[in-house]
């Protein structure tokens, strides 16, 4: 093989005095990036093959590692800059498309971060969460237009099926597959305890999680994987799955190699066969045929759950949402461009998509504009990353969002981007079983509890502040918002005044 | 007992109840009349019962089903079988687009025709698979993204001068078998597939189905048997592998 021209991204950097030689991160890191040095009779690194996942860093009983980002630069050039060059290498040197993990990392703007919210002075008396009452209850699904009840006070319109959440947090789409059946299993666990939900993403639902129908959604995505009857009754709702933020509008596929005997079950393919998704469902061409889906699992799971319909955040997303509440979905998910995922083209998932604050400031209007908001909850996803992502989500008009980057980090991830070469060090993205031993899975759900826990604390603080004492009065109240630095054209979108007006 | 459910009119969310309703109750048979464009027959219900159709389903027939027997006298719609994870369908017609997406087990038969993208991403898993024959002639893309399974197509009541299969057939395949009865031009092949002639384990499987099916449509098995058949199946089952830089 001819010589590669890619230098190291980052530099593996050894105390000596510290490194007492016993090996173990030569065992520890799958990306092999240490070894044994026969030469020098010392372990040594070889820096082209780590991918600054920080596992060995963590886990060194000597504290004896550092990797930090490659010093060798290129000749400072701000439009070449060294991704841009280095891609070029590589696509040089295999003719191949790049592949990536996770989301988005590019320098787009970050609505969140230019978003302030308010609080009560004077006017209206604060809350304090600790001593009163705060509701973060959420119900999820098609409410109707009016309440009839009878001259006794009952209800006697019919209430379409709904999702009931103790914090508007839920897990997003991730399948077993994509992910290790350790993290699965902490996710489920997770939601279970939480009174929330996870979701199955595309690659169906081991029959060892059927304890969790109840807080499980499932997925029915193009390549309708471990999709069947047994499937769709073990769900508390079902997602129709049309595109996701890391790459929306093209398929995925699932490698062979990671098709080991239980995900194998799982998706209901043999052992070892790639699992393609198409693009589109090719039983969904139009508006009309989403609405044929909708109520063929309508059909299927006797009108007792809601159904979910997951787009990607693009150019028209406030009519497509439009169509999808036309259509009869209960509940519109909306992704993100800083969506994550186990493995994406990396040119689409960095060019692809808007970002989701603008997106549900736009859909949320729209459904408001056509007066059918109530026939749909929209739920937001797409980088959250913290509390006050998702109490600015729901004040731009959100019932709720889903988090999964966030959950991964939670039980470990140290974003090194490498998912899709299913070498996950910390046992999340991989099938390899020697990595999945990993990640202990009640410790990982004790993780992700935790942060619901401190999220909900500080949902509640801020609801407080603002003088608001239940979640739902927050939805779609911008006043509560303000712009910092945004233009006018921005502003308007998020349908925000500017801070200081 | 059978029982008898004049379709007229209904609305299929009240038929398809109805349907629903009674199994429950333990009938096991039915026969539906007057059946015009209800969607969803068949869907939904936990168990196996036999369904006779006269008059023409809508689409999405059995959708996601799991075991339903269905005989329609007449043509079908779009969809037929869509996800369908086990049962018969039989077709003493034509049928739509997209039969049997991402079946995974069951038969669906169809006596003449049927649309474009007829077995798109056919599965196959353990000892389930699926089985799609086509009477008459398929439109394009048949058997796209094919993944496991069995489509057999016939050409029974084509002219002379008509072909068999659509353009781009197989596109995407990864899996399964196709055996036409006929020559396929080369260039209506998707570039994932090849063509061969029938090995004599294939010649096996097909005679078994292909008898079945003329039992069922009442045709002369030997007849249908006697010309001789094209065999597509993947090149690769990883078409896609090389696709990507590292
Ligand atoms: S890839 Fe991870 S485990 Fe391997 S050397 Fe780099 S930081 Fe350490
Ligand atoms: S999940 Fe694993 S492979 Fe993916 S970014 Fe996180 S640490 Fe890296």
């Amino acid at each position: 093989m001819s010589l590669s021209f890619l230098t190291p991204e980052f530099i593996v950097l050894r105390d000596r005095e510290r490194c007492n030689n016993c090996g173990l991160c030569i065992k520890l890191c799958s990306f092999q990036a240490h070894y044994y040095g026969e030469k020098q009779q010392r372990v040594v690194s070889d820096d082209k093959k780590c991918v600054n996942c920080q596992y060995c860093v963590v886990k060194c009983p000597k504290n004896a590692l550092i990797v930090k980002k490659h010093p060798l630069e290129f000749r400072q050039h701000d439009y070449w800059n060294d991704t841009s060059i280095k891609d070029i290498y590589k696509q040089a040197e295999t003719g191949g498309v790049l592949l990536t993990g996770m989301g988005n990392d590019k320098k787009f703007p970050i609505y969140w971060d230019k978003m302030v919210l308010n609080a009560s002075q004077v006017t209206n008396p604060s809350i304090d969460p600790l001593r009163e009452p705060m509701e973060l209850k959420t119900f999820l699904g098609k409410k109707p237009s009016r309440l009839e009840v009878d001259n006794k006070g009952n209800l006697i319109s019919h209430m379409p099926p709904q999702l009931e959440l103790e914090i508007p947090v839920m897990f997003g789409g991730m399948s077993f597959g994509s992910i290790s059946y350790n993290a699965f299993k902490a996710l489920a666990t997770a939601a279970k305890e939480a009174g929330t939900y996870f979701n199955t993403g595309e690659g169906g639902l081991h029959r060892d999680f059927y304890d969790f129908a109840d807080n499980t959604i499932v997925q029915v995505a193009s390549g309708r994987f471990g999709v069947n009857q047994e499937y769709l009754d073990h769900s508390a709702a079902v997602e129709i799955k049309i595109g996701q933020g890391a790459k929306p509008g093209i398929g995925g596929h699932l490698p062979g190699e990671k098709v080991g005997e239980e995900v194998s079950k799982t998706r209901m393919i043999p052992i070892g066969s790639d699992a393609i998704s198409p693009a589109p469902h090719h039983d969904i061409y139009s508006i009309e045929d989403l609405r044929q889906l909708i109520y063929a699992i309508k059909e299927t799971t006797d009108y007792k759950k809601p159904v979910l319909v997951k787009i990607a955040a693009v150019h028209n997303v406030a009519a497509i949402a439009s169509g999808i509440a036309r259509a009869g979905a209960d509940i519109i998910v909306i992704d993100g461009f800083r969506a994550g995922t186990g493995a994406a083209p990396t040119r689409i998932r960095d060019n692809v998509g808007i970002p989701i604050e603008l997106a549900i400031a736009a859909v949320d209007d729209r459904l408001k504009d056509e007066g059918i908001r109530n026939q749909v909850s929209i739920v937001a996803s797409g980088g959250i990353r913290n509390s006050s992502d998702v109490i600015k989500a729901i004040a731009l008009g959100a019932d709720a969002v889903s988090i999964a980057t966030a959950a991964l980090v939670a039980m470990g991830c140290h974003m090194c981007q490498k998912c899709y070469t299913g070498k996950c060090n910390w046992g999340i993205t991989t099938q390899n079983p020697e990595l999945v031993k990993r990640l202990d899975p009640d410790e990982a759900a004790r993780r992700l509890i935790n942060l619901l826990r401190a999220w909900s604390i500080e949902i509640k603080e801020m609801l407080g502040g603002m003088g608001i004492n239940a979640i739902e009065s927050l939805k779609g109240n911008r006043l509560m918002l303000r712009g910092i630095g945004l233009s006018e054209v921005e502003l308007k979108i998020l349908g925000i005044s500017h801070a200081g007006e | 007992m059978i029982k008898t459910i004049d379709a007229y009119g209904l609305y299929y969310k009240d038929l398809n109840n109805m349907i629903k309703k009674y199994y429950e109750k333990g009938i096991q048979e039915f026969r539906l009349k007057r059946v015009s464009g209800q969607r969803y027959i068949g869907s939904g219900i936990h168990g196996k019962p036999n369904i006779v159709i006269e008059g023409t389903p809508g689409n999405d027939l059995a959708a996601f089903s799991d075991g339903v027997n269905i005989t329609v006298k007449g043509n079908a719609q779009d969809a037929v079988g869509n996800t369908m994870n086990d049962g018969n369908l039989i077709i003493h017609g034509h049928a739509g687009d997209t039969v049997g997406y991402s079946m995974r087990g069951g038969k669906i038969y169809i006596k003449s025709y049927a649309g474009y993208r007829v077995g798109i991403h056919l599965k196959q898993y353990q000892d389930k698979i699926p089985v799609i024959i086509i009477g008459g002639r398929a439109g394009d893309f048949l058997g796209e993204y094919m993944a496991g399974g069995i489509i057999i197509v016939l050409g029974l009541d084509v002219a002379a001068d008509e072909e068999l299969v659509g353009s781009y057939c197989g596109t995407g395949m990864h899996g399964g078998v196709m055996y036409i009865r006929g020559n396929v031009a080369p260039y209506k092949l998707g570039k994932e597939v090849k063509s061969d002639t029938l090995s004599e384990s294939d010649m096996k499987v097909l005679k078994k189905h292909l008898s079945d099916y003329c039992n069922v449509m009442g045709l002369d098995f030997k007849k249908v048997v006697s010309k001789t058949f094209t065999k597509l199946y993947a090149y690769n089952k990883r078409p896609y592998g090389k696709l990507y830089a590292y």
